[in-house]
């Protein structure tokens, strides 16, 4: 098992080699670079020694070897516009996405684990047709706008909850509540079809047969056996918010690393942008790789393989 | 002899696409959602003949600005006096088309290099996979706005951003289609008559694959139609005055108290055109497979 962890995370090397490469030359693409932000009114010679000092008078492929040589060393560079070191800035911002994604997938799960079960469980039925009109319309409803109806509604009419900012633990109730709804949808079809696949099973029959209670028959015999997919979708939706929370934080005005990121790429911010997206990639692989360690732990099946794998 | 051989094929043909097509129509949900594609098709089509874009589009009229909704202005108007009803018909034109080109340019680029990937394996394929591992680790609407960032804000550019950052998804599901159909005798058989290797996987191969590929293609439509108006909304899509619904509801943040409606409007035409993909996606994945269908 320690050789497959290790295995996985000597992969994520080329990876961030890749990430790096590919996000420094795009971003070094875009037109008006930080110094014609920072220098609009400066002299030539201001304008020259800024260059000089951010390396914009050597080429990109310079540049990147200097980036790349920092990175090696565990260094993620400093950002141009604060002068603050860039892991710093990730560090500050980290709690709150964090913070937001757990809230998010608490949502989501308390919402969508029950519902794909009901619709899996009374499948044909109008429970299973209102769980399945109710994944759909979340999974086509675009979040910022979900994100601003619930501003609408909860903040400027009815006053209860804060509109945004991390204000405390108020305020994470809609923020958490737009992300989690995108999620409940995918998660709630997953719960249902991976349900569906283990209710017409013998071993359930079987369990029936013998008079084991219904309730019991679902809880522990066929939602465990169906557990497999369903902990897959969480780890994806939580990795997806870890990543991509870019447009609710920017609804709520929320501190997270995403806002920190499309700051960045607005202003040019070279180091802010690829360190943040960097730091982005290697926390997503990570939480994949926790994904699939559970998988170990919900189906012993698995484990044996991994074992297996790693004698041979 | 010749003749009845290219009746029977052209029979197959037909009644495999009869059957598929009669089992999407009996899926209530596929025959709503063709119906608004089809409705909104329309409309992007023929609202160029009906509105003059320059003055019932784009031209502000201070003096009636931000009416709500009334017989005059069906949806109202916004700061600039514009009425919401004629810049959401608009607006499909720039939805629809960023939707269908994205994902074209997803298509091209990602059917192409997971069908080279599958088929020839080894360093090319293993080339192919690991570059698709980098691009895809990055999360997608990140990569369309570093991408949009460096091109510069507009539609085509933004065409261009959506697609490139779908192309993962393309690469991987064709692969796995290629990798099940690779080894299938009449792709030996094609081998075997001396076709050439580019024709087998664009001739013989690819069109055995195409199942997982037209949901694919249904369902990233929606995705991309969502991350178009996610760059618009977050000022790097396309430019103002352009009646992007995406931009249409950034401006309409600044207004929320006491003008809801002006973010209203765009939102449910996204949420509507969205929903109308997923489910002729859904209705498509289960009509050609039925065996998926739970």
């Amino acid at each position: 098992m320690y050789r497959y962890v290790i295995k996985r995370l000597l992969m994520l090397i080329p990876i961030i080699i890749g990430v790096s490469f590919l996000i420094y030359f795009i971003m070094d693409l875009a037109p008006g670079d930080i110094i014609s932000q920072m220098a609009a009114e400066a002299t030539e010679d201001q304008i020259q020694a800024l260059r000089h000092q951010y390396g914009y008078d050597r080429s990109v492929f310079y540049r990147y070897a200097l980036y790349m040589k920092n990175l090696a060393r565990g260094d993620l560079g400093t950002s141009f516009l604060t002068n603050k070191p860039v892991w710093d800035m990730y560090r500050e911002r980290l709690p709150a996405t964090l913070k937001l994604a757990l809230g998010a997938m608490i949502v989501s799960i308390l919402i969508s684990i029950p519902l794909g079960i009901l619709s899996a469980v009374r499948s044909g039925t109008i429970w299973d047709n209102i769980g399945m009109v109710f994944a759909l319309l979340g999974l086509s409803m675009p979040n910022f706008w979900l994100g601003l109806l619930l501003i609408i509604l909860f903040s400027l009419k009815l006053g209860w909850l804060p509109s945004g900012g991390d204000t405390g633990f108020l305020s994470i109730i809609l923020p958490a509540i737009t992300i989690g709804t995108g999620h409940t949808a995918i998660m709630t079809r997953t719960t249902r079809s991976s349900m569906i696949d283990v209710i017409h099973q013998d071993y359930l029959r079987t369990a029936r047969a013998k008079g084991v209670p219904e309730k019991y028959v679902i809880r522990k015999h066929a939602f465990k056996n169906a557990l497999i997919p369903i902990i897959t979708i969480i780890g994806t939706q939580l990795s997806v918010s870890l990543g991509g929370a870019v447009l609710t934080e920017t609804v709520f005005a929320w501190p997270g690393v995403g806002r920190l990121i499309i700051d960045s790429v607005n202003q040019r911010d070279v180091p802010t942008v690829t360190g943040g997206i960097i730091m982005t990639t290697i926390l997503i692989s990570i939480m994949l790789l926790i994904v699939d360690l559970l998988y170990a732990y919900v189906d012993p099946r698995i484990k044996a393989q991994y074992l297996r794998k790693e004698k041979g | 002899m010749k003749q009845k051989i290219l009746a029977s094929r052209r029979y197959r043909k037909r009644s495999r696409f009869a059957e598929v097509w009669h089992r999407l129509i009996k899926n209530k949900g596929a025959v709503a959602g063709l119906f608004i594609i089809a409705m909104l098709a329309l409309v992007a089509i023929s609202v160029k003949y009906i509105l003059d874009y320059d003055t019932q589009v784009i031209a502000q009229h201070i003096s009636e600005r931000l009416q709500k909704p009334s017989i005059h202005h069906l949806m109202g108007t916004d700061n600039f006096g514009r009425d919401i009803f004629f810049r959401l018909l608009y607006g499909a034109r720039f939805s629809l088309s960023v939707g269908i080109v994205a994902v074209g340019i997803a298509l091209t680029i990602g059917t192409t290099l997971g069908a080279l990937a599958g088929y020839y394996g080894g360093a090319t394929g293993e080339i192919i996979m690991r570059a698709t591992d980098i691009f895809a680790a990055v999360p997608n609407l990140l990569m369309a706005i570093v991408i949009v960032t460096a091109l510069g804000a507009n539609t085509i550019n933004l065409m261009i951003a959506v697609g490139v950052a779908s192309v993962p998804q393309f690469v991987r599901v064709t692969r796995a289609a290629v990798l099940t159909v690779r080894t299938q005798e009449y792709v030996e058989a094609a081998r075997a008559i001396g076709r050439n290797e580019l024709a087998i996987i664009f001739f013989h191969i690819l069109p055995n694959c195409l199942s997982p590929i037209i949901v694919m293609v249904t369902l990233r439509i929606a995705s991309a139609i969502i991350a178009a108006s996610s760059l618009s909304f977050l000022g790097i899509g396309v430019p103002p005055p352009t009646p992007e619904w995406g931009s249409m509801l950034s401006e309409g943040r600044r207004f929320l108290r006491g003008y809801s409606y002006i973010t209203m409007f765009p939102g449910l035409a996204i949420m509507i055109t969205v929903l109308a993909f997923n489910m002729v996606g859904d209705g498509l994945r289960d009509a050609l497979d039925p065996k998926l269908k739970k």
